[in-house]
């Protein structure tokens, strides 16, 4: 593979904007996973897909409208969980399938988009603006900020929230909050691996570093780590082979994945790690 | 100097009288243990105690402060639960989790390994958390609890389900922390041999607080004895 493809402005600005919101999506998505709301994102993406066809129908910036109906959906998701006792997977299957309804209902009317729905659905990262970029880096920052702020309060909400309550932290905020991140974290997600893949970009590095992590810091550098490889890997792989990046991305983030089964299922992490409490005994 | 002060605590669910009535108070230094049948009403009495039942009646006050008007309160109280629920696979190591519970310290990596120490599991700092054994959990959670420095320590049924050897190591380091620090202590057990040895202050809940006192008048006293005994054994036909 040549390197005259990173000299490429469209390529510099995918794989920027890919690692601002791979790191994004592995941060957020650890505490989800944990917190065994894995298929959340996913009922979010759906759902600001309803939000772009009603931004597109009604005349407003499609964007703007699918963060306001993402924040909106999750929190009237968390919610409805804590008020009616409806469980967890139950509501992201409501949302879920509402959310497309709503985009496709919209659509018909509508007679049809401009708008490349199949970009929406599967992403297009090559297509990102600078202003774009700009704004991608900006986002996630600020939530990265957020989370490096808030992380003892995150950490032991996700641990345990009877605890955490005693220990005086605000839970319920602390747990709003976390839904609006996550809201804000899939809308600007959907440019890269779009609207059907982007729980993947959420769940399976988090998946694959809670294997092999041995602590919470060491799983999160991990998740980040494998959520990099594969976006990177992911875009580059999909301009030499012409290739859907987004599928290339979940592609490489499953490898990943599938290894760290095999590396589980050998046991060749607990043979490192007796030589390596060997080595400190000696 | 009471440190905790309870006045006609009712709560009740559903119409149905959880607790009744319920009096009394905790002073410094004290080793209280709470005695009582399953469901008479100690993890309800902890909930209201710590906020995490709002809607009681009466007046509960730590430090003499009422816990309705102030959270302030909870800095100052380390909590044990019955059993502690999280998922078996957190990626986190013993360390990790005792320090989720610290406020705010200089050096907060020195602090954890010190009360890690005190309640003698320094060598499983490093181990993660869903691979320790229930007694060995349990005295993460004590270290959690006591990483702030608390003024008092309470603890629902802390031995529930752990072997004896390890309730004997949990009870002497309970003993310890009441002995070598002065620091005042609210356990619920149904081990009445433990807390006859242990506190200095029983209390005896069963729905309504039928004694509160000394440990030895409780314990030397034939007839409150077997008053226990019998509300025990009618709230175990009750459920059955």
């Amino acid at each position: 593979m040549s390197l005259e493809i990173l000299t490429y402005g469209f390529m510099q600005r995918a794989i920027v904007s890919g690692i601002a919101i791979a790191l994004i999506c592995s941060t957020v998505g650890l505490f989800l996973v944990l917190r065994r709301q894995s298929l959340f994102g996913d009922a979010l993406a759906h759902s600001a897909f309803g939000g772009i066809a009603a931004g597109l129908f009604l005349g407003f910036y499609p964007t703007w409208i699918a963060y306001a109906v993402a924040i909106g959906s999750a929190l009237g998701l968390s919610k409805i969980r804590q008020r009616f006792q409806i469980s967890g997977d139950a509501t992201v299957g409501i949302l879920l399938s509402s959310g497309i309804a709503i985009g496709v209902v919209l659509i018909s009317l509508s007679g049809g988009f401009t708008v490349d729905i199949f970009s929406l659905l599967f992403g297009s990262i090559l297509l990102v603006s600078v202003e774009d970029t700009i704004f991608i880096l900006g986002l996630a920052g600020a939530i990265l900020i957020v989370i490096l702020l808030l992380y003892r309060e995150l950490s032991y909400t996700t641990f345990n929230e009877e605890q955490a309550k005693v220990s005086g932290i605000p839970v319920e905020k602390i747990n709003y909050l976390l839904v609006i991140i996550a809201g804000i974290t899939v809308v600007t997600s959907i440019q890269l691996v779009g609207i059907l893949l982007i729980s993947a970009l959420f769940v399976i590095p988090n998946v694959t570093a809670i294997m092999l992590g041995r602590s919470f810091k060491q799983t999160a550098i991990l998740s980040i780590s494998f959520a990099i490889f594969s976006v990177v890997t992911g875009i580059l792989a999909s301009y030499v082979f012409d290739i859907t990046p987004s599928g290339m991305i979940v592609l490489i983030s499953m490898a990943i994945f599938v290894t760290a089964l095999g590396v589980k299922s050998t046991g060749l992490q607990s043979y490192h790690r007796i030589r390596r409490t060997k080595k400190i005994k000696s | 100097m009471k440190l905790v002060d309870i006045k006609n605590l009712t709560v009740d669910f559903d119409r149905i009288l959880a607790l009744q009535d319920v009096n009394f108070s905790v002073s410094k230094g004290d080793f209280l243990g709470i005695i009582g049948p399953n469901g008479a009403g100690k993890t309800t009495l902890f909930s209201c105690m710590l906020g995490l039942k709002q809607n009681f009646k009466g007046e509960i006050k730590f430090f003499d402060k009422n816990i309705r008007k102030s959270k302030q309160y909870l800095t100052k109280v380390g909590y044990v639960p019955q059993k502690p629920v999280f998922e078996k696979n957190f990626p986190a190591t013993v360390k990790e989790v005792v320090k989720m519970g610290l406020r705010k310290h200089s050096d907060k990596d020195d602090k954890v390994d010190r009360t890690l120490q005190q309640v003698w599991i320094h060598e499983l700092g490093l181990r993660r958390i869903g691979e320790l054994s229930g007694g060995q959990l349990q005295r993460v959670f004590i270290a959690k609890a006591l990483v702030n420095d608390p003024q008092i320590l309470i603890l629902d049924e802390p031995v529930t389900g752990i072997d004896s050897q390890s309730k004997e190591l949990f009870y002497e380091i309970l003993r310890g922390l009441n002995k070598n620090e002065n620091l005042t202590i609210i356990w619920s057990s149904h081990d009445l041999e433990a807390v006859a040895k242990l506190a200095n202050k029983v209390a005896c809940l069963n729905r309504t607080l039928f004694f509160h006192g000394i440990s030895n008048e409780f314990f030397s006293n034939e007839a409150l004895l077997k008053q226990y005994s019998e509300s025990s054994m009618q709230m175990h036909m009750h459920q059955h």
